[in-house]
């Protein structure tokens, strides 16, 4: 029972954790058609960000982290995206990729490929007893902080003018201008809130792992991908849901799985998700309008 | 108006189209014919640049004549290499390294040659069966899925320890891959690729690339084209991988991962990746420049001070490179064009007969 509880609450963490990326990574797909590979490297370098603020106050190194995501963000997208807003989805994606290697490659040059040890919030590496059973803090302030950005997020885009915008520039983005929405604003929103879920992720995943290295935000982003396109590329109920089932079968697979197997846990997701591609290519929740009308 | 053709005209025709073919060999061959007067080092990077070269053909021919993005190549690479590397190897070494080793491979020892072939062939087989699913996609969801494919096989060659050996690598291959079996094998790929671009079902391809819905309304079976390409594209990368672990005698899977993937996509991008010119240009200008930037990264002596570029300065100027490139010349170097024939332009009509 205990180790039942334990596993589900691990699921719903890292779940929480790979959601949030895929909303991230969801937002701009929504707005610009753009799979955000420099996402990986928002979070990469606000845990360095972290990193160099070590030992100050810890709401100084949280603003440190969210302002370096957020402005890494704009810049991305003012030098490398902007000027491609009207090309083909492809030629963006090998635009953020390049981005995304630049930026690694670049922080290995200045700081080094090795990982380094950053001991980030101890307090919540505690375990606690809740009706009598071993939690850990951190898993539970994973939950809570990806319920409370989730809610946050839906209620700016369902309750808020620039929300609208955002929705309707998602939807139509063509038509929207035309309306009145100010494209360059609602993409600089758009990429201050990936800049934003990239902050939270990215010192969750420092609390969690203790180390930061320059390929971390890599892996992470690929699998949130895989979640994106599970949920339906385009649709943000389809993102959160998507990179909430990734993280949270990976973790199912590695609780139950037989251990000699257990190394094979992405094959098995991704197999996993070859199979749901295969009865829905759109994805479990595909989005209205990504399909070209004629 | 021009005059009809007469019967010659017919083989003028055809050698027109071929010529481009021949042409890019030929520019291969020149490089290799110059590099094996040149010293050992530079044999050796030109022979690493030549297997790269098969690599991006390979790449090319999914990529330039589709339009989607892989990032999955190097996963079939890796299937090449590990399965020449279980063929050919000899058996005593197979105990050693790989002792629970299938009896049925651990007693195979097989010449070089139909290794090579198996691991393309063995690399064109998964492609078939992971494409089905895959070629159903979007193509922008596809170019995701193709990572995921690169994942899986990374995980899977990292961890399924009685057959690749896991993290320990593979030692002892036959390094039987120099100058001349490299630049035999680039050539080949050359034919290959501009053999599948002359065909009919490339052809269609290419419509859906332009213009999707009209090619389907047309009544193009994107999906399955698209899967050809793909087979294709694996068995040239299966056999570009097959060439990397014969060249180094090792197979180690961290070869095969997040770094190879960028260099070659990023010679694709970088030479264009509409043309099969544009493979190769792009794979022999990036091929220069990492070398220039090599020596750079060793130093120069100047004086009694040596002044050197900070390792890893080559990588961040690759990725800045490709940037730009995207930026200001999005179909790359070759501008998704091929060589053109410098002769003149055709003199004669082609009856419509």
């Amino acid at each position: 029972m205990e180790r039942a509880v334990q596993i589900v609450v691990d699921a719903l963490s890292v779940g929480s954790l790979y959601a949030l990326t895929a909303l991230g990574i969801g937002l701009i797909f929504g707005v610009m058609r753009l799979i955000n590979f420099a996402h990986g490297e928002l979070i990469t370098m606000a845990a360095y960000a972290l990193l160099f603020l070590f030992g100050l106050p810890v709401p100084v190194m949280l603003c440190g982290a969210l302002g370096v995501a957020i402005v890494l963000a704009l810049l991305t997208e003012r030098v490398a995206f902007r000027p491609l807003r009207n090309a083909d989805p492809t030629t963006l994606l090998i635009s953020s990729f390049a981005v995304s290697f630049f930026l690694q490659r670049l922080l290995i040059l200045v700081v080094g490929s090795r990982l380094k040890g950053l001991d980030f919030l101890p307090e919540l590496g505690r375990e606690i007893r809740l009706f009598g059973i071993r939690l850990q803090v951190l898993q539970l302030a994973t939950i809570v902080v990806g319920l409370v950005l989730l809610v946050a997020l839906t209620w700016f885009l369902k309750a808020t003018r620039l929300g609208l915008h955002m929705r309707a520039a998602a939807e139509d983005f063509r038509m929207a201008r035309v309306l009145g929405v100010r494209a360059n604003r609602v993409i600089a929103v758009a990429f201050a809130l990936s800049g934003i879920l990239a902050a939270a992720v990215s010192c969750l995943i420092v609390v969690q792992t203790g180390v930061v290295q320059p390929r971390m935000g890599l892996q992470l982003v690929i699998i949130a991908f895989v979640g994106t396109v599970i949920g339906g590329l385009g649709s943000l109920p389809g993102a959160a849901l998507g990179g909430f089932l990734v993280g949270a079968v990976s973790i199912l697979l590695q609780a139950l799985l037989p251990p000699q197997l257990r190394a094979f846990r992405e094959a098995f997701v991704f197999i996993a998700v070859a199979v749901v591609l295969l009865f829905r290519p759109q994805g479990l929740i595909p989005a209205r309008g990504l399909r070209e009308r004629i | 108006m021009p005059a009809p053709c007469r019967w010659t005209a017919g083989l003028a025709q055809m050698w027109r189209r071929a010529w481009l073919a021949v042409a890019l060999a030929a520019i291969v061959v020149l490089i290799g014919l110059a590099a094996s007067f040149a010293p050992a080092v530079l044999q050796r990077r030109t022979t690493q640049g030549l297997i790269n070269l098969v690599a991006v053909v390979g790449l090319y021919v999914f990529v330039g004549n589709s339009g989607v993005l892989s990032f999955g190549n190097v996963a079939f690479m890796a299937i090449g290499a590990y399965v020449s590397a279980l063929l050919t190897m000899r058996p005593a070494a197979k105990s050693v390294f790989l002792p629970d080793l299938p009896s049925i491979i651990a007693h195979a020892q097989w010449p070089p040659l139909p290794g090579a072939l198996a691991g393309g062939g063995v690399a064109a087989l998964v492609a078939l069966v992971v494409g089905w699913p895959l070629m159903r996609l979007s193509g922008i969801s596809a170019s995701i899925a193709t990572f995921a494919v690169l994942v899986v096989a990374y995980v899977v060659f990292g961890n399924w320890t009685t057959v690749t050996g896991g993290q320990n690598s593979l030692m002892g291959l036959s390094p039987y891959v120099n100058l001349w079996t490299a630049l035999a094998w680039a050539v080949a790929a050359i034919f290959v690729a501009f053999a599948y671009q002359e065909t009919r079902s490339a052809l269609l391809l290419r419509a859906s690339r332009e213009d999707e819905a009209a090619a389907q309304a047309a009544g193009v079976n994107v999906v399955r084209h698209r899967l050809i390409a793909f087979v294709i594209s694996a068995f040239l990368s299966g056999i570009a991988g097959v060439l990397l672990g014969h060249f180094l005698g090792i197979v180690r899977v961290e070869n095969f991962y997040l770094d190879l993937t960028f260099l070659i996509v990023a010679m694709l991008i970088i030479g264009g990746r509409g043309s099969l010119t544009g493979a190769v240009v792009g794979t022999v200008v990036i091929a220069a420049l990492t070398e220039l930037l090599r020596q750079l990264e060793i130093g120069f002596q100047i004086g009694n001070a040596t002044i050197a570029a900070p390792a890893g300065l080559g990588d961040v100027i690759l990725a800045l490179i490709m940037l730009l490139i995207i930026l200001f010349r999005p179909h790359g170097i070759a501008g998704g064009r091929e060589l053109a024939w410098p002769f003149g332009k055709r003199r004669c009509q082609p009856s419509d007969t």
